[in-house]
């Protein structure tokens, strides 16, 4: 017997290493029918650990102090050794992060991933999402720019809509009657914080997962149809498949970030928005304040909706319920099948304008508004809000085809 | 509450652009590797913009090095403020007296390019016109009332504005500045100062970004390096998924 695998055997005996790693890769069967849009769940843990270590590195060097925030991280961009490069993938980590999980969220409505018995999967996941937008949000406040300030001022005078407590409840989560050094502190806090939570969250999103196994383009359950050896006919083990095939697709998504990181880094001011680079000054609004690209979808319902009782709280409720909806969509769902390629007509053109929805209401975020484009605002919204609220009625009604026994290649 | 209440219209209505958003800009054809420009862009710098505008994240030796200069040249040359090469380029006016003289601070410089883009900067500093109006006697196109002297006049002269009559969206006549006349000579020609205003604005886009000049060069390694990976471990996955079927 060999020293490793006395160390192995050892440790075995007290921690099931040897288990886990069969449990969760070596013999954990996934359907051998993965398309494209299965490198978005790889990709996004890529991500996420890019910017717990990227964002480690920042933090030795940043200073989280209204005095100080804006040089230091100029101090990181010219006089920190490679600085540059990791603040780089930091803020290009950011947009990128929202880009994979937004097409792997996609790729869940597409083949029904989130419908029985993979519910709990899919509400990991939007906890995940709310928790990465939450981390996003306390992370653009850090650069102490005139974005960074203004966009925490909008968005934390949301609260302050809220009826009642509402004035109370803004300088509670600000800890000032302004944003200030106090909320940077705390924002610091949390930004550094939440990520690990969000990891902790991923590792459910995995096991959870791993428990039910994967969902696949076809979205035949590959557990109904086992060989002798017990494995099912459909499946093949994750590692080494699916894992040298990540791979490949980790080398092209690489490919994608680096263009991005070294031959436009700000990338049009989408990633990083040009008034950021003035200091934060209390005194001067800029003429127009636009959230970052991943948070405009949402801010474009918030404006929207018109201000009742002279209060914005409306628009609040549908922007933080665009996302709630999320939560019961496995519900929602009454379709006999899974799969998009098995659904009928009105799913598909329900997704499609979701998709469309959701983009154009993005791009109507940077833009100032105008009447005509607060109308199609409107309209879009409640395009995205029927997508759900009329799913139990459409995916009930259409017409679906069969679904095959066995996964298609 | 009512200040947050407008705060937070502000924000949500940014309805009235500023008038600047408004203005053409010309185009400024910047070049990093044009290595003269850049210097003749920091000398400048240093000695028309770097007294009452601070560039605080810029250090000199490191400016040296990216242009070209021994840290013997810029002490020489470029540094007027202090005598340590590892300083970073700060000024001596005090903030306070400043806003006293010019209504608001000069800004720091550092990164302005970032913020406004170099085709701003070009046109600024090719905007500036006699106005009676105002305390220092011009005024800018790009920036309306800006409290900042024509630093560069000598260079340029000064100029009056041309206008023409237009309507706007109401069908109001207005008049528009289109263009400016030459009034004094300066020591430069209008071409020289051109190149002047090229050649500063270039700088400021270095000193915007130094890393800049080694990102570009390196991502193109970086790349091809990535090109390789995807063959082999393209053939890695070819490789593997042979048995599967």
């Amino acid at each position: 017997m060999s020293k490793m695998k006395q160390l192995l055997d050892w440790v075995d005996a007290r921690f099931p290493a040897t288990q886990m790693w069969k449990e969760h890769l070596s013999e954990y069967y996934a359907p051998k029918n993965f398309n494209f849009w299965y490198f978005f769940g790889s990709l996004a843990l890529l991500v996420l650990v890019n910017q717990i270590l990227t964002g480690i590195w920042l933090a030795m060097n940043y200073k989280p102090d209204a005095a100080m925030a804006f040089a230091s991280v100029e101090y990181i961009m010219r006089d920190v050794d490679w600085g540059w490069l990791i603040r780089y993938m930091h803020s290009t980590g950011a947009s990128a992060f929202f880009i994979v999980i937004y097409l792997h969220m996609f790729r869940g409505l597409m083949y029904g991933s989130y419908q029985k018995p993979r519910e709990l999967i899919w509400i990991f996941g939007v906890v995940i999402y709310l928790a990465m937008m939450a981390t996003a949000f306390f992370g653009y406040l850090l650069p102490w720019g005139q974005m960074s300030f203004w966009g925490a001022q909008v968005i934390v005078n949301l609260f302050a809509a809220v009826p009642f407590v509402g004035e109370e409840l803004s300088v509670w989560v600000r800890g000032d009657f302004v944003i200030s050094d106090a909320t940077l502190n705390r924002f610091f806090a949390f930004h550094f914080a939440l990520p690990f939570i969000l990891a902790a969250l991923v590792v459910l999103h995995l096991i959870a997962l791993h428990h039910v196994g994967s969902n696949n383009p076809d979205g035949v359950e590959i557990k109904k149809n086992k060989g002798a050896d017990g494995h099912p006919l459909d499946g093949i083990p994750f590692h080494p498949y699916y894992t040298v095939k990540d791979i490949v697709g980790v080398v092209v998504f690489l490919m994608f970030f680096s263009a991005v990181i070294f031959f436009a880094p700000e990338m049009g001011g989408y990633f990083l928005e040009h008034p950021n680079f003035e200091p934060a000054n209390p005194l001067k609004t800029p003429p127009h304040i636009a959230p970052v690209w991943y948070f405009t979808p949402f801010y474009a319902m918030l404006r929207a909706v018109p201000p009742m009782f002279g209060s914005q709280f409306p628009g609040v409720i549908v922007m933080f319920a665009a996302i709630a909806i999320m939560f019961v969509l496995p519900w929602l769902d009454r379709s006999p099948v899974k799969s998009i390629r098995y659904k009928g007509a009105y799913s598909k053109i329900a997704l499609a304008i979701l998709v469309v929805s959701f983009v154009v209401l993005g791009w109507l975020g940077v833009q100032p508004p105008s009447d005509t484009k607060t109308w199609i605002a409107r309209i879009l919204t409640v395009l995205y809000f029927l997508y759900f609220i009329l799913m139990p009625w459409y995916t009930k009604a259409e017409k679906t085809k069969p679904v095959p026994e066995r996964v298609t290649q | 509450m009512k200040k947050m209440i407008v705060a937070f219209l502000i924000a949500v209505l940014p309805a009235v652009a500023s008038a600047a958003e408004g203005v053409h800009l010309d185009h400024a054809d910047v070049n990093l590797h044009d290595q003269a420009s850049l210097q003749r862009g920091a000398k400048l710098f240093v000695n028309y913009c770097l007294s009452c505008h601070s560039a605080a994240f810029q250090r000199y030796n490191r400016m040296g090095k990216d242009l070209g200069l021994t840290d013997d040249q810029v002490k020489e040359n470029l540094m007027f403020a202090t005598d340590k090469v590892g300083n970073t380029m700060t000024i001596a006016m005090p903030a306070a007296d400043a806003k006293q003289w010019f209504g608001n601070p000069p800004p720091d410089l550092s990164v302005m390019a970032r913020a406004r883009g170099a085709d701003y900067i070009y046109t600024y500093l090719r905007s500036f016109y006699v106005d009676e109006k105002k305390a220092t006697g011009v005024n800018n196109t790009v920036f309306p009332d800006v409290g900042m002297p024509h630093v560069l006049w000598e260079l340029q002269g000064l100029q009056k504005p041309v206008y023409k009559a237009e309507e706007d969206a109401e069908g109001h006549k207005t008049q528009v500045i289109s263009g400016f006349e030459q009034v004094t000579k300066g020591t430069m020609t209008p071409a020289e100062y051109n190149q002047a205003a090229l050649d500063l604005t270039n700088f400021m886009v270095y000193m915007g970004e130094p890393a800049q000049l080694q990102r570009k060069s390196l991502g193109i390694w970086v790349l091809l390096f990535l090109g390789l990976l995807f063959v082999v471990s393209y053939a890695l996955k070819k490789e593997y998924w042979k048995d599967v079927h």
